[in-house]
């Protein structure tokens, strides 16, 4: 399989379109007959990440790409960053505004699961330099 | 427990899901908290919820859920019953609460997300 790379934009605060990259990367995947449980844990990933990006960031990007071997998800935004990523990765921590707390989201679990979901996750933010996060799944190990 | 069951036994109305209704479910879990859903192994099972937002029906496509059941008889706007409908999604609507709506489908032997009774 050739590399192929495709860029989603997400935007601050748009709750109704968040996610809609995410089950683009799904149909994607489904239409390149990938492990259903693989194509599971990318777009959770995804998705928990676009959430992030809608939720607490600036403008931001999702970047898919995949390879024989491996997908990868680039997931970064403008936004304020974050001051304590140790903190803001244990489950349960959220600066989530309560309107996004009503909706469902912001509880804490979106960082943990990215990371639990993903075979290889890093992060890099910085308060007022915004957030990097790259997941890597490879195919080899499917679910 | 087939998708018609379960609309029998919520005596839910049915918005998506008419071409399926002999669809197999074993597990259910319930959440108004998308994340909850998001961090468990929630692939072909019943998601019952209380939220009505399009991001109920996203969390369940890239969850893999097998139909979502809506509960204490909200309607779902027309947007997420179209969204449904493009991501073949069973959606239904009970009357019941959350409590009895689990109690029901329970009670007929269905199992929580990891299979515990």
């Amino acid at each position: 399989m050739s590399a192929f790379r495709k860029t989603f934009q997400i935007n601050k605060k748009d709750f109704i379109h968040a996610g809609e990259a995410s089950v683009a990367v799904k149909n994607l995947l489904k239409s390149l007959h990938i492990d259903p449980k693989l194509i599971r844990r990318v777009a959770i990933c995804g998705y928990e990440g676009e959430m992030n990006v809608v939720m607490h960031g600036g403008e931001g990007f999702l970047t898919f790409e995949i390879d024989s071997e491996k997908v990868v998800l680039n997931i970064s935004d403008d936004g304020p960053g974050i001051a304590d990523i140790s903190l803001a990765m244990k489950k349960g921590y959220s600066t989530a505004a309560d309107e996004y707390r009503q909706m469902g989201f912001g509880a804490g679990m979106g960082l943990p699961n990215m990371k639990e979901n993903s075979d290889q996750f890093d992060i890099e933010s910085e308060k007022g330099k915004g957030t990097r996060i790259r997941m890597v799944f490879l195919i080899s190990k499917g679910g | 427990m087939k998708l018609s069951e379960i609309v029998k036994v919520l005596e839910a109305t049915l918005f998506v899901g008419e071409d399926r209704l002999d669809k197999e479910f074993l597990a259910g879990g319930a959440s108004d908290l998308m994340s909850d859903i998001l961090a468990k192994r929630a692939d072909e099972c019943v998601f019952l919820t209380g939220l009505t937002t399009v991001q109920t029906i996203r969390t369940a496509s890239v969850s893999g859920v097998g139909a979502v059941v809506i509960v204490r008889g909200k309607i779902p706007p027309d947007e997420v019953i179209r969204m449904a409908r493009e991501e073949e999604i069973p959606l239904l609507s009970t009357p019941y609460s959350m409590f009895v709506s689990c109690g029901r489908l329970h009670g007929q032997g269905m199992t929580g997300l990891n299979g515990t009774r």
